[in-house]
């Protein structure tokens, strides 16, 4: 009964939503105010309507009511409540109706919005936004119903139905399978929420600038009203890919971060695409150039987040029959085919609306090293979409499979990365419309030589490996530069208005968040830059098989196996615990506890990783195998990952850049009354 | 399904004779050893994952078999080919350069080569885009007008977007 309530509800924000996009168009194409007012009702009905049905699914997973397939696969009666709730993102079906959750929660915050000096974009924004939400939704209701229950027909065998069948009674299963326990991490519980919020909050700025492509409003309002939408939607998505990264190498045992794997790539190619708009958007707000290019970066990105949720709910990437079975790869495929086709055709039909209003006079300008900018990122995003869709074709077309993997990957990003790391460096230095070798020399001498000091320091200490060197002096380069500017602009401050160095940090800061926000922005990903050079470069690992107190060695450090208990806990889990005293040059350091957890409920077993994280590295040991008896053996791996921990605390650094950079302004709409206002005086003022 | 029921006593043999070496000593191939060669193969059952990591029983065979060949004097080149033998191409970290495969690594530089064309083109002279061919995506910089906005309408209008602009 609760089921059937939470479909319904779930039917009837489906037609809300198809409501508004009919609304919207007939109130657009009319003019009718009324009718656009309606379907703006519409929108802002569909989130309530959806967090009713979420709800009422999130109330069936907590209250165990296993004759639903989806609360059978995803929990069980062991699992804490907390991780219940959670369970809603842990399959396919559940994960798709949150998604349709968060979407509808941002487009109805987008409803609230004063529209005033926008009237005009109104509909065609919430027939984007509105579109986007019936697919899904529909994905829900026609494919993928978390809300199906199990029946038993005559014969035994046991079916999945919404309703009824004739000749079939209700079945229940005693508990459910339980979430898979790679799934029970806290990483993985934050992580698809931040990845979805990133994907969701990406539709805004693109409804806009499909709103500013159909109505010719083809100014730069729409990239000023989705400016902080744009960037909440980074941070998000930025967060998200971090949040993974964390979660593989905390659970997935391979003692890494990233595997270039096609699943970390969908979510990868709308972050590079979103990230060049973030950048080159600012061209269009200050130079009135490279309109096209923006509108067709978010329309990239809008195709590539749902293109990144094809992948990894399509099935496609297993195999391409996969795919053709799956009911909800088509209706993907068909979607994204539609809706880029239709956003490029509009994008064609104002080409000529678009056109610059200056031209690129220096290539030292700001705009110049920008475009630089795209045209890396952009690369990378050719080298991964080939990647990941290369196995498809040479399966389509010859019926081999074969694998693009890491060295692929690393080959041909890496020279964009450390391209992208310069001009993070440099191109904060440049000035719009024109620049010289002298201005850019001037702010560039000294932390170069900086960088030159430190990287003989490092030469010293005895790295010689090229690649590594390459990365590090452009490392402190940027890392330098961007320091030395904002020490210019602290101390300018300072001796203009004689504030103490907080102070003007402060209000330095404050003022111009956009940009400092940015450039902390540009430390974190320097930090980021220093741990990923290291694991990818320098870590080394060894495997072995040792009796009790028998030793591993590995760059330095020696690991002693001390002991190991096999127990089971409440919870149903079988743990073998073992512990391994970690010591460097004859001094124990400490002790670490690797460990394998085997669920029973869903018979998977999982790898927890005994680590000690310093600011240089981490040792990180997993236990393979094991004997029951002591004296016979256990196999430990042991990777040593120099450096690792920057990546972590850049993220964390990243996060307040961030939130720096998006923290709200005053009310913009009442900014801009008054600065109407004054204008208005000014003009009179003036006649 | 058929290749499974094909492989369970074969398994059985892998496992008994890793049980049989894992736990000797010398002179058998360390752990590092056979890592070596199964980081460069993939798991050929499961997705994505390369066969060191891979915590599956049926890549511990795998792993196994690596460390038989290795007792047996094979070298790194002959095992992966006996990988590639058996299961097909995709048991390796990257396609083989033969055939259709080239275009996996020829299609991006070849793409980046056209990225910078465009880009060189944007940097140049103006005059040369000026009709807008519709091929350059990047950027169609016009005539040269200076920035004035709306600059024969409403004088308070461009003024204000003037100011909106100046804020930022």
């Amino acid at each position: 009964m609760v089921a059937q309530f939470g479909y319904g509800v779930l039917v009837i924000s489906l037609a809300t939503a198809l409501f508004a996009v009919g609304a919207a168009v007939y109130g657009y194409f009319k003019p009718s105010q009324r009718w656009v007012e309606s379907s703006r009702y519409a929108m802002l009905l569909s989130f309530p309507l959806i967090s009713l049905s979420a709800l009422t699914l999130i109330y069936l997973i907590v209250n165990n009511h296993f004759e639903l397939d989806f609360v059978y696969s995803v929990t069980s009666r062991s699992m804490p409540t907390y991780l219940k709730v959670t369970a809603l993102w842990g399959g396919q079906a559940g994960s798709l109706l949150f998604w349709s959750w968060l979407m509808s929660a941002f487009a109805s915050a987008v409803m609230l919005r004063k529209w005033d000096r926008d009237r005009e974009f109104l509909p065609w924004v919430i027939v984007v936004a509105s579109v986007t939400l019936a697919f899904f939704i529909g994905l829900v209701v026609l494919y993928e119903n978390p809300f199906a229950r199990y029946w038993q027909t005559f014969d035994g065998n046991v079916i999945t139905a919404m309703f009824q069948p004739v000749g079939a009674v209700p079945f229940t299963p005693a508990d459910g399978r339980g979430l898979n326990p790679l799934l029970r991490h806290p990483g993985m519980i934050i992580h698809p929420p931040m990845l979805y919020l990133g994907f969701v909050s990406f539709v805004i700025p693109f409804a806009f600038a499909i709103a500013a492509l159909v109505t010719g409003r083809t100014d730069d309002r729409w990239i000023r009203i989705t400016r902080r939408w744009t960037l909440v939607a980074w941070m998000f998505l930025s967060l998200g890919l971090v949040l993974g990264g964390r979660w593989a190498y905390d659970v997935l045992g391979w003692g890494g971060y990233w595997g270039w794997d096609p699943v970390e790539i969908a979510a990868f190619m709308p972050w590079l695409t979103g990230t060049a708009f973030v950048h080159s958007v600012m061209i269009q707000e200050k130079r009135g150039m490279f309109k096209h290019w923006n509108t067709l970066l978010i329309i990239l990105t809008y195709s590539l987040v749902i293109f990144g949720t094809f992948l990894t709910r399509s099935g496609v990437l297993s195999s391409v029959h996969a795919f053709a079975q799956s009911a909800i790869g088509p209706a993907f495929f068909i979607f994204i085919g539609v809706t880029f086709i239709a956003s490029a055709g509009l994008l064609i039909y104002r080409w000529n609306d678009l056109k610059s209003e200056s031209e690129l006079k220096s290539v030292l300008s700001r705009e110049a090293f920008f475009l630089l900018n795209n045209l890396f990122f952009m690369s990378i995003l050719v080298v991964c979409f080939w990647g990941v869709i290369f196995p498809l074709i040479s399966e389509l077309f010859t019926g081999q499979k074969v694998t693009v993997g890491p060295p692929f990957y690393d080959r041909a990003t890496a020279p964009l990365f450390a391209g992208l790391i310069f001009l993070m460096g440099i191109a904060p230095l440049s000035a719009w419309g024109h620049s010289t070798w002298k201005t850019l020399g001037r702010a560039l001498w000294k932390p170069a030589i900086a960088a030159v000091v430190a990287e003989v320091i490092v030469i010293a200490l005895g790295l010689r490996n090229p690649i590594a060197l390459t990365g590090f002096f452009l490392i402190f380069l940027t890392l330098f530069i961007t320091l030395y500017e904002f020490w210019r602009a602290i101390r300018a401050r300072g001796k203009a208005t004689g504030e103490n160095i907080f102070l003007s940090t402060w209000r330095l800061v404050g003022r111009n968040r956009r940009r400092y926000g940015g450039y902390i922005i540009h430390i974190s990903m320097v930090m980021m830059a220093i741990g990923i050079l290291g694991l990818e470069l320098f870590q080394t690992e060894t495997q072995g098989t040792i009796a009790q107190g028998e030793s591993l060695k590995l760059d330095g450090y020696t690991i002693t196996y001390k002991d190991l208990a096999i127990f089971d806990t409440p919870d149903a889990r079988n743990v073998a615990r073992a512990v391994v005293e970690v010591s460097k040059d004859g001094k124990v350091l400490t002790e670490l506890y690797p460990r394998r957890d085997f669920f029973y409920e869903s018979q998977q077993p999982m790898t927890i990783p005994g680590v000690r994280s310093t600011i240089e590295d981490d040792l990180y040991i997993i236990l393979i195998d094991w004997q029951p008896i002591l004296a016979t053996g256990a196999t430990f791996k042991v990777y040593h990952n120099p450096l690792v921990n920057w990546l972590w605390a850049g993220s964390l650094l990243f996060i307040f850049g961030a939130l720096v950079a998006v923290w709200p302004d005053k009310d913009p709409e009442y900014e801009s009354a008054r600065e109407r206002s004054r204008a208005a005086r000014q003009s009179t003022a003036a006649d | 399904m058929k290749k499974l029921i094909w492989f369970t006593p074969i398994m059985l043999v892998f496992a008994a004779l890793w049980v049989g070496t894992a736990f000797a000593q010398d002179p058998t191939p360390s752990d590092d050893d056979v890592n070596r060669i199964a980081k460069q193969l993939f798991c050929p059952v499961c997705e994505n994952t390369p066969l060191d990591v891979c915590p599956t029983q049926a890549c511990a065979q795998w792993r196994a078999l690596i460390r038989e060949k290795l007792a047996a004097g094979w070298t790194e080149e002959q095992i992966k080919q006996y990988f590639v033998d058996q299961y097909g191409a995709r048991v390796l970290s990257e396609p083989p350069r033969t055939g259709l495969n080239w275009l996996v690594y020829l299609v991006p530089p070849v793409l980046f080569v056209v990225g910078v064309i465009i880009l060189v083109r944007t940097f140049r002279s103006p005059k040369e885009s000026k009709g807008g061919d519709g091929t350059d995506s990047i950027s169609t910089p016009t005539d040269g007008t200076p920035v004035q906005p709306a600059a024969g309408s409403d004088d308070y209008v461009a003024r204000l977007e003037e100011e909106l602009k100046k804020r930022n």
